[in-house]
C-alpha cells in the first residue's frame, strides 16, 4: 500500500496537456501526486521513457493523447496504443503489475476527465505496492543481484527473437545479440557476467 | 574559454499571477529552492511575469546575469510560450532556448486547498523545465517563400467569400467546385432566416463578383486529386470530371468544402410515404409556391441527431423550422404547423424573437423526450403523428398531411480522401478540425492550411462567411509577407547510426522522411524540414536511434524523470 503513489503523466500538446490545462482553468481539483511530461503527440512516447521513470521508481505511467481519429497528426495516438500495450508485457516480465501502466484519451475540452483519470488511477495505485524498483534498486551484490532477475520472468525472454532478428547491432557483431546476452545472463558464470564488456 | 563561462546560465522566473499562483503556491520558497537547482545563476518573484513590467525584468535579468536558458514558472505554454519566447529572443536569447513549468493551471488552480503539497509540486514542476532547459539547444526555423496565390476548395458561400476577399487583396485565386455551378447549398433553399430573403438575393450577387473578378479562376466539376508541398509551395492536380488533370502551384490553401444533409432512412418511416419529407425536400416546395392543399405539418426536430452515432447539435435546424413554419402559417393562415422538439435552440439575439413570433402566428410547439420519441403511422388519408407531452403528461394524436423531419448537417462523402490528401485531420464527427478551438479556430495544424464554413462544423450563414472572412485574412499573411518561418520542431537524422530501413518513412504520416538514392549505390535519409510536424513517431519506430525529435529530444526527457523521480 502506498499512500502517495508517483504518477508520471506523459501527455499530447494538442489534446491531452490541453485537457489538463482546462481541468485547470475549471478549478476542478485533483490529487497532487501527478508529474506531466508534455509530448507533441502521444505517438512520441518512447518505450524507454516509460520503462525509465518505473526504474527510476514512479508507481503509475499514465500516456495520454486524443481520442481516436482526433490526432492531430492523424494517427499518432494509434500508434501510442500500440506501444502502450507492448509495454505492458514488458512489465509483466519485470514482474511489475501492467495495470501500473495507463492509457487514456483525453480531449483539449475534458477537463474533468483528465482529473478523474488522475484521481481514479491514483485510488488504483494506493491499492498496490510500493513500485519495488523503488525499495530495492536492482543494482547491488552479485547475489541480489542475481536473485532479483530470476525472480522476475526474463526467462520468458529467451522465446521470441523477434528483437534479435531486427537488431542492427547484432548483424555485425553477435555478442550484442539480445537472445545472447540473456542466455549468457541465465546461464552464468556469474563472474563472467559481470566482468563482461559486452554487457 | 574556461569552462565557467561555458557551462549553462539559467534564470527562473516564478510568477505570483496575482493570487492565482500566490494564493495558494508559496511563491518565495519555491524562488529560494530554484537558486538550489544546479545551473541556476538567478531566480526572482514576478507579479506578473507576462505584464510589460515583469517582461522588462526579464529582459534585464537576461542582460544583466549574462543569462542563456530561461525558465518562467507560471501558466499554460500554449497560451504564453510565444510571449516569453519573443521576449527572450530580444533580449538576444535564441527562442528555443526557453522553457515552462505549468504551475497554475496544472497545479494552484487544481490543488487549492492542498498548497504545501501544491508549493512542492511546484518546485518539482521548475526542476524539471530546468533539467530540460540546461540540454535545451538554440534552433533555426528555415525560412520559407511563399507563392502568393491560394487554392479555395468549395464554391459555396463560404468559399466565395473567401476567394473574393482574397482576390480583392491582389492575389490570384483558383476556385474548386465539383457541381457545374457555384453556389453550394444556398441553390437548394428557398428563404433565408433571421430576415426571409431569397437565398437567390444573397447568392446572385456575389457569384457575378467572383465570375467577373479577374484574379479568380474558377473550376467548376472538378475536385482536387492531390496535394504535395507546404505552406507556400504547394502543387495541386485539379481533376475535371472529363478526367482532364491541371497542375497548379499555390501558396495557400482554404478548405470551404461544405456539408451535406442526412438523409433519414428508415427514421419515421421516411422513403416508404412521399408525405414525409426532409426540411431540405421542403426548401424546394417552398420554392416552387408549394405545398399544395396542405392543411396539418408536424415537424419532427432531432432526426438523427444528438444520439449516440451523432452526439452534436447541428445548430441551424431549429432556427429552419421555425422559419418554414412560419412561412407555410404565412401562406396560409388556416394552416396547422407543429414543431416536435426536443430543446428548441433559437439562439442569440437575433433568433429568439424569430421564435416568439411563430408562436404568436399560432405554431404549435411540443416537447418530446429522447427516451419517448414521437409514433409515425402512415395511413391512407392521413400520416398519423402520436407524441407524448411531458408537459402535459399525455399522448397527443395529430393526423399529418405532410410530416418533415429536420435532419441534422453531416460531413460530406469527400471529407475523408480530402483530409487524407492534405493531410489535415477530422474530428470524431467526421468533419475537418482546426488546430485550436479557441485560439487557432480557422488554422489547421499544418502551416498555410485553413477551413471555413460548415465543413468545420454545422453553422449557419453569417457565422459562414464571417469564418471565411477569417480565413482569407490568416491565409493573407505569409501571402504577403512573402516568406514564413517554420517551427523548427522536427526530426534529424544521425547518418551514422541510420541504417536506411525506411520504416521512418512507412510510419510518417506527412511525406516528411524519406529514404533516397543520393548517387549510385549510396543512400541516405531526408527528412524535409518543412513538411515535419514534430509528432515524434519516426524517432520512436527507429530501431537504431538515429532520429532525433529537436526541442523533444530523449535526452531532455530522460533529464526531466530523473529530475522528478531522483530529485536531481
Amino acid at each position: 500500500m502506498v499512500a502517495e503513489p508517483k504518477i508520471i503523466a506523459f501527455t499530447c500538446n494538442w489534446c491531452s496537456y490541453a485537457g489538463a490545462d482546462m481541468a485547470g482553468t475549471s478549478r476542478i481539483q485533483y490529487p497532487p501526486n501527478v508529474r506531466i511530461i508534455r509530448l507533441m503527440c502521444s505517438g512520441r512516447i518512447d518505450p524507454a521513457f516509460i520503462l525509465m521513470a518505473f526504474e527510476l521508481g514512479a508507481d503509475g505511467v499514465l500516456v495520454s493523447g486524443c481520442h481516436p481519429a482526433d490526432c492531430h497528426y492523424i494517427s499518432g495516438n494509434e500508434k501510442a496504443e500500440i506501444r502502450v500495450n507492448s509495454v505492458k508485457k514488458i512489465l509483466e516480465l519485470f514482474g511489475l503489475e501492467p495495470e501500473r501502466l495507463r492509457l487514456e484519451w483525453v480531449s483539449a475540452s475534458e477537463g474533468g476527465h483528465f482529473a478523474e483519470t488522475i484521481r481514479d488511477f491514483t485510488e488504483k495505485l494506493q491499492k498496490l505496492e510500493e513500485n519495488p524498483f523503488k525499495v530495492k534498486p536492482v543494482s547491488g551484490t552479485i547475489e541480489t543481484t542475481m536473485e532479483e532477475t530470476f525472480k522476475t520472468n526474463i526467462r520468458y525472454c529467451l522465446q521470441c527473437g523477434a528483437c534479435t532478428s531486427i537488431c542492427p547491432i547484432a548483424r555485425v557483431d553477435p555478442r550484442y545479440s539480445p537472445r545472447e546476452t540473456v542466455n549468457r545472463i541465465l546461464t552464468g558464470p556469474e563472474e563472467e557476467i559481470f566482468s563482461d564488456q559486452s554487457i | 574559454m574556461s569552462e565557467e563561462t561555458t557551462a549553462p546560465r539559467v534564470g527562473v522566473f516564478v510568477c505570483h499571477c496575482g493570487v492565482n499562483i500566490g494564493g495558494v503556491v508559496d511563491v518565495p520558497s519555491v524562488v529560494e529552492y530554484s537558486k538550489t537547482i544546479p545551473g541556476v545563476v538567478y531566480a526572482e518573484a514576478n507579479l506578473y511575469t507576462c505584464s510589460s513590467d515583469g517582461l522588462n525584468k526579464l529582459k534585464e535579468a537576461i542582460k544583466g546575469h549574462k543569462l542563456d536558458r530561461v525558465v518562467v514558472a507560471s501558466c499554460t505554454p500554449r497560451t504564453h510560450e510565444p510571449l516569453f519566447r519573443a521576449t527572450c529572443e530580444e533580449a538576444g536569447i535564441n527562442k528555443y532556448l526557453f522553457e515552462m513549468a505549468n504551475i497554475r493551471d496544472q497545479c494552484s488552480w487544481v490543488h487549492m486547498h492542498e498548497p504545501e503539497k501544491a508549493t512542492e509540486k511546484a518546485k518539482d514542476l521548475v526542476r524539471m523545465a530546468v533539467a530540460k532547459a540546461l540540454l535545451l539547444e538554440p534552433q533555426e526555423e528555415p525560412e520559407i517563400e511563399v507563392e502568393p496565390s491560394a487554392l479555395i476548395i468549395g464554391g459555396g458561400i463560404a468559399g466565395m467569400t473567401a476567394a473574393l476577399s482574397l482576390a480583392e487583396q491582389g492575389f490570384q485565386v483558383h476556385l474548386v467546385e465539383k457541381q457545374s455551378e457555384l453556389g453550394g447549398m444556398l441553390l437548394r433553399l428557398d428563404k433565408l432566416f433571421p430576415l426571409d430573403r431569397d437565398s437567390l438575393e444573397l447568392l446572385k450577387p456575389k457569384i457575378d463578383a467572383v465570375k467577373s473578378n479577374p484574379n479568380i479562376r474558377i473550376h467548376t466539376t472538378s475536385m482536387v486529386k492531390s496535394a504535395k508541398g507546404f505552406i507556400g509551395n504547394f502543387e495541386v492536380e485539379i481533376e475535371s470530371q472529363k478526367g482532364e488533370i491541371e497542375r497548379i502551384r499555390v501558396g495557400t490553401i482554404i478548405v470551404a468544402t461544405g456539408m451535406a444533409s442526412l438523409e433519414p432512412v428508415g427514421l419515421y418511416n421516411y422513403g416508404s410515404d412521399e408525405r414525409i419529407i426532409t426540411q431540405l425536400q421542403l426548401e424546394k416546395i417552398l420554392k416552387t409556391g408549394g405545398p399544395e392543399g396542405v392543411r396539418t405539418v408536424v415537424m419532427i426536430q432531432c432526426v438523427g441527431s444528438r444520439n449516440e452515432e451523432r452526439p452534436y447539435c447541428s445548430r441551424i435546424c431549429c432556427n429552419e423550422a421555425v422559419k418554414n413554419a412560419r412561412l407555410l402559417k404565412r401562406s396560409d393562415r388556416v394552416r396547422d404547423v407543429y414543431i416536435l422538439y426536443r430543446d428548441l435552440q433559437a439562439y442569440g439575439t437575433r433568433y429568439s424573437p424569430l421564435e416568439r413570433i411563430a408562436k404568436r402566428q399560432g405554431v404549435k410547439m411540443i416537447n418530446y423526450q429522447q427516451e419517448k420519441p414521437p409514433q409515425v403511422v402512415s395511413e391512407k388519408d392521413a400520416v398519423v403523428v402520436k407524441v407524448f407531452s411531458p408537459l402535459l403528461d399525455e399522448e397527443m394524436t395529430v393526423k399529418a398531411d405532410l410530416l418533415v423531419l429536420s435532419t441534422p448537417l453531416i460531413p460530406t462523402e469527400e471529407a475523408g480522401g480530402l483530409s487524407q490528401t492534405l493531410k489535415v485531420p477530422l474530428g470524431s464527427d467526421g468533419f475537418f478540425m482546426e488546430a485550436h478551438v479557441k485560439l487557432r479556430p480557422v488554422d489547421f495544424p499544418t502551416g498555410g492550411i485553413y477551413v471555413c464554413g460548415t465543413a468545420q462544423g454545422p453553422k449557419d450563414i453569417p457565422e459562414s462567411i464571417a469564418q471565411a472572412y477569417a480565413a482569407a485574412s490568416r491565409a493573407a499573411i505569409p501571402m504577403t509577407l512573402r516568406k514564413v518561418r517554420a517551427e523548427a520542431i522536427t526530426a534529424s537524422v544521425n547518418e551514422e547510426l541510420c541504417i536506411r530501413c525506411g520504416r521512418c518513412e512507412e510510419v510518417c504520416e506527412f511525406n516528411a522522411i524519406t529514404v533516397e538514392v543520393v548517387e549510385s549505390g549510396k543512400m541516405t535519409t531526408r527528412v524535409n524540414e518543412i513538411l515535419c510536424k514534430g509528432c515524434g513517431v519516426c524517432s520512436v519506430t527507429c530501431p537504431t536511434g538515429a532520429i532525433t525529435m529537436r526541442h523533444f529530444n530523449n535526452k531532455q526527457i530522460y533529464a526531466m524523470l530523473e529530475a522528478v523521480l531522483r530529485g536531481h
